[in-house]
């Protein structure tokens, strides 16, 4: 992209001007910075074709309009040229080539962590009708309309729904994904600075939808531990009698919980038909409490007995479901 | 006995709702009681019964076809004000969440389905068999058939809003929100059942437009010499046929899901929600071209006529068409980038997606340089052409900004989408069948409609768009989300919608000025006595307006592209008035009331379906079946006009 870099950073002054509450236009984190740098070059691009189509219609407009004392040329049999729709034709496929590439080459490194060197950190999101439940399987809390995060360390959103679908999306550290009930699907993002997020479920799912906001709050490594053992200390324990109340539509507000019942993000993927998305199961950072309840296995024999690389994604969710069951027995 | 009646005006009536309701019962009241006074007075019911609800001329279908499309329009719009007057300002309590879904349902479902469809369909029935050389369509029985299904089929979906109660699920339904567990109403189901019926009727006439422009040609019309306008329908049928079927599927499963406890789209039982979606999406977004192709002709059209100059390209205009109408089946994807499909098929489907650019953006290039070196004026149908291409242009270039996938999970289910949506079919679609209404309707109706008047509403409404939809590009960037009936005032969002919502007032003042413009026309308009009003460039222009019910007396051989223009530049206009001695009888097909009762039974039907009363969908299935058969052993279905009743109307008109 170094040729776009110069028009790329003009650009990104012009957006930047606008003012924060434009938080795609804003992004905190590296998967966000990527998708507005894309955001930016599609603009640009569209506005080689855009631009000239405005000009050359207000121009051809006032010119050819019928007036008597309008001396333009008039050629009402006009109408073949080689060269000219060679142009129009030639123009756009070379812009829709150079997009396409660009495009195909940010989807796919989207799917990978933003930072491969650091640790990352895994939460297990459901969507319930109308709240995000957040679940920390490697600290073992449990939280309700928000989140911390530590900054600098990419983050694995693990997504699902006990409820209708939705979709998770926290405009400023970047785009959303699907939340599914019976499947479990993953989204990378990553705050670079502290900050209080706004995140909202983006798929309509009813009455209460309009209240499903929740924050993302980034913080460093240090406040964030605190954060955990302060939660740990003060918070009461999620049981299973009590996510089953959490389940009824309702709107609320934050909670905090110390601890959840073992296992409950897959049991309740599982409950609803149990499929992952590709590769769900082999990835880092999957631990224990995200196999199915009573598993012992943790994710990295998963990914063991994984065979790699199918093609089909219904070939692999139906891998991913048989595994799964072997742990259970 | 009160008792009885309170339980059924509260479950069936909600009356239990409130003034809306009550208010909505009392206007449609007196509206019914109105008609049937009118009608009645001035006894019109014969008139009624045998000029229009058994007539299978085409014509006449178009027209039925443009006022419901006008009337739905209008309810569309009411629902968008209502919505905008909620998003006004945050914390709003104008509507609460309940009514708001309903709205943004019925707006959504209403707009594409029952106000974009049967405006294209009225213009197909005006001028396609017009524009190449025929009498009627390939089968004008189905063609009735195809009217009246859709017209039971809207009326279905209408009445849910004050029968039972209106669906709620977004008109894109996707289940589970839209499957029993969490939707009981009987809603889901007059979406289901209301697009279903209309959706055979669509299908219908997708095959018989597609069989009347490729088996109905006047002789000397080559495909290469048809007007863009029947190529452009052309191409809207090829996908028709191949997109509609998938909705229909997609329907009836939700529905055996809804009714009968099947579990295509619950994954606990073996089936995949997913799989609607994708079935939903495989029509849908053709379905998006569906409505678009047509608009395309009619640009073309005018912008030739308008220019007096030849379209610029035409061999480029027809191929883009038809890449358009085959890519537009390889896209679908786009609309769900985020559902976990691998970066493999995201990558296919966004580049796919933005290869449609390419022969729209040729398109525009070549109605440009028909202009170019031409003589505009700028009447209404041009007036709406030309404010259609920055429209389309940013609305398209925005539609490229959202092929781009990881750029999409930005803008997915933002206000940036609703923007980019809302720009390509009403700045595409809306323009073009105003254009083309305004066009067509000297012809429909043998007067113009009135320039001032029409000016107004086109500027209202052109500015009211820009007004509404180009800060919602901006919300979008913000985090806003679509279908929420409220949000926040901490997040900055309400200066823009506030403007949003003056610009769609601002659309509402025009489209009344249109209402404005139509009925002052019909008393002052000016008559269109030349039957050729704009100087136009095909067949259709060489008829008188309104065209008599046989359309040619005698039918025209063609020898060019532009045929009319061509011979009006050579002073041989003559040789398209028919001769005495050519006129021969004129073999029409009948008129028959039987599709206006399938229609009823396809209701009664559909009623029972929606509520579960198998009794009356087995008796409205039965009647349907009842008009099939009937149909089947009909003989007698078509009559000849003796050569001098064409002859005295020929000579009426002064063609002869
Ligand atoms: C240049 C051509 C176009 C391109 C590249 C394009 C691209 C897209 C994309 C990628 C989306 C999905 C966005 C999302 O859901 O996140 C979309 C949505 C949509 N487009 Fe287009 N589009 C084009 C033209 C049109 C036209 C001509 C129409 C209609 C006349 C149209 C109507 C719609 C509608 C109705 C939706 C949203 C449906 C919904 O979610 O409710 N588009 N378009
Ligand atoms: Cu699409």
């Amino acid at each position: 992209m170094r040729r776009w870099r110069w028009l790329l950073l003009a650009a990104l002054v012009l957006v930047t001007g606008c003012g924060p509450e434009y938080q795609v236009l804003h992004p905190a984190g590296p998967v966000g910075r990527t998708e507005l740098r894309l955001i930016i070059l599609s603009a640009i691009l569209i506005g080689i074709v855009v631009i000239p189509v405005l000009v050359l219609l207000f121009y051809i407009v006032w010119r050819y309009r019928d007036k008597p004392d309008n001396h333009a040329p008039y050629k009402p049999e006009w109408s073949e040229s080689k060269w000219l729709e060679v142009v129009w034709w030639g123009v756009p496929i070379v812009i829709i080539g150079i997009l396409g590439f660009y495009t195909g080459q940010t989807t796919f490194a989207l799917t990978k962590p933003p930072e491969s060197d650091v640790k990352p950190l895994t939460i297990d999101v459901t969507s319930l009708d109308w709240k995000w439940l957040f679940e920390y399987p490697d600290q073992g809390i449990a939280t309700v309309n928000y989140c911390e995060i530590p900054t600098g360390v990419p983050v694995q959103f693990v997504l699902t729904s006990d409820a209708p679908m939705n979709s998770f999306w926290v405009p400023q550290l970047g785009g959303q994904e699907y939340t599914m009930p019976g499947m479990a699907m993953r989204l990378w993002l990553q705050a670079d600075r502290p900050g209080t997020y706004y995140g909202h479920g983006a798929n309509f799912t009813g009455k209460g939808f309009a209240h499903m906001q929740f924050h993302v709050i980034a913080t460093s490594q240090n406040k964030f531990d605190q954060w955990v053992a302060r939660v740990k200390q003060t918070a009461p324990p999620l049981t299973k009698a009590g996510y089953q109340r959490l389940k009824q539509p309702s709107v609320m507000g934050r909670a905090a919980y110390s601890s959840f019942p073992k296992g409950l993000f897959n049991a309740t993927i599982w409950a609803e038909g149990g499929r992952y998305m590709d590769g769900m199961l082999d990835m880092p950072g999957m631990s224990e409490s995200t196999e199915p309840e009573g598993g012992a296995a943790t994710g990295g024999t998963a990914a063991g007995a994984h065979p790699a690389g199918q093609s089909s994604a219904s070939q692999h969710a139906a891998a991913g479901m048989k595994m799964a069951m072997g742990h259970g027995e | 006995m009160w008792e009885g009646f309170r339980h059924f005006a509260d479950t069936y009536l909600m009356w239990n709702e409130g003034p809306l309701i009550w208010m909505s019962d009392v206007l449609i009241l007196l509206t019914s009681i109105g008609i049937v006074a009118v009608l009645t007075y001035f006894k019109k019911w014969k008139w009624l019964w045998d000029e229009w609800l058994t007539t299978v001329d085409h014509k006449k279908i178009g027209i039925m076809y443009l006022i419901c499309a006008l009337l739905m329009f209008f309810r569309g719009g009411v629902d968008a004000l209502l919505m905008r007057t909620q998003l006004a300002l945050p914390n709003n309590h104008f509507l609460d969440a309940e009514h708001y879904d309903q709205i943004f349902t019925t707006h959504g479902t209403i707009m594409i389905l029952f106000m974009a469809m049967p405006f294209i369909f009225a213009l197909f029935n005006i001028a396609v068999p017009l524009q190449i050389g025929a009498r009627d369509v390939a089968f004008p029985y189905l063609n009735a058939i195809s009217f009246w299904l859709f017209f039971f089929g809207a009326l279905l979906f209408n009445i849910s809003f004050v029968f039972g109660g209106s669906p709620d699920a977004g008109w894109t339904s996707y289940p589970p929100l839209s499957e029993l567990a969490f939707d009981k109403g009987p809603g889901e189901n007059f979406y289901l059942l209301g697009l279903q019926i209309s959706g055979i009727g669509s299908i219908a006439t997708g095959i018989n437009f597609m069989a009347t422009i490729l088996k109905m040609r006047a002789p000397g019309m080559t495909l290469m010499r048809m007007p863009l306008f029947t190529w452009s329908v052309l191409a809207a049928c090829v996908v028709i046929i191949f997109a509609f079927p998938a909705l229909t599927v997609a329907l009836a499963l939700l529905l055996l899901d809804r009714i009968v406890g099947t579990h295509f789209f619950t994954i606990l039982h073996g089936g995949n929600p997913m799989m609607f979606i994708n079935l939903f999406w495989i029509w849908g977004h053709p379905e998006v071209y569906i409505v678009i192709l047509p608009a395309f002709g009619v640009f073309s059209e005018v912008v030739a006529t308008f220019a007096r100059k030849r379209i610029f390209g035409y061999g480029s205009m027809v191929v883009a068409l038809m890449a358009i109408s085959v890519i537009s089946f390889f896209v679908w994807v786009h609309h769900f980038f985020t559902m976990g499909a691998g970066a493999d098929v995201n990558t296919f489907f966004a580049v796919a997606t933005m290869a449609v650019g390419i022969p729209t953006g040729v398109k525009v290039f070549n109605w440009l340089f028909t202009m170019y070196r031409g003589r505009i004026r700028m009447s209404l149908p041009m007036l709406w052409t030309v404010a259609f291409v920055p429209c389309f242009a940013i609305g398209g270039a925005t539609g490229v900004m959202l092929a781009v996938a990881p750029a999409d999970y930005q803008y997915h289910n933002s206000y940036f989408l609703i923007a980019h949506f809302h720009q390509v079919l009403i700045g595409g679609t809306v323009f073009g069948m105003l254009a083309g209404m305004y066009y067509w309707w000297p012809k429909m109706f043998g007067f113009l409609l009135d320039e001032r008047l029409g000016r107004w509403a086109f500027w209202f409404f052109n500015i009211g768009f820009y007004v509404c939809f180009m800060p919602q590009y901006a919300l979008g960037f913000m985090g806003m989300q679509r279908r929420m009936y409220t949000y926040p005032a901490d997040l900055g969002w309400g200066t823009l919608n506030f403007i949003s919502t003056i610009g769609a007032y601002l659309m509402g003042i025009g489209f009344l000025f249109m209402v404005a413009q139509i009925i002052y026309s019909i008393r002052y308009g000016q008559r269109d006595l030349t039957g050729d009003p704009w100087d136009g460039r095909t067949l259709e222009w060489s008829l008188p307006s309104p065209v008599p019910h046989y359309n040619f007396a005698v039918i025209p051989t063609v020898e060019d592209r532009d045929y009319w223009w061509v011979l009006k530049q050579q002073g041989r206009t003559q040789e398209l008035r028919p001769r005495p001695e050519e006129i021969q009888p004129i073999h029409m097909p009948k008129n028959s009331g039987r599709p206006f009762l399938m229609g009823v039974a396809f209701f009664v039907a559909g009623i029972g379906f929606v509520f579960n009363w198998y009794v009356l969908a087995v008796l409205g299935l039965l009647g349907v079946v009842a008009c099939m058969v009937a149909r089947a052993f009909e003989y007698d279905d078509e009559y000849h006009i003796p050569v001098e009743e064409v002859q005295h109307t020929e000579a009426a008109l002064g063609r002869l």
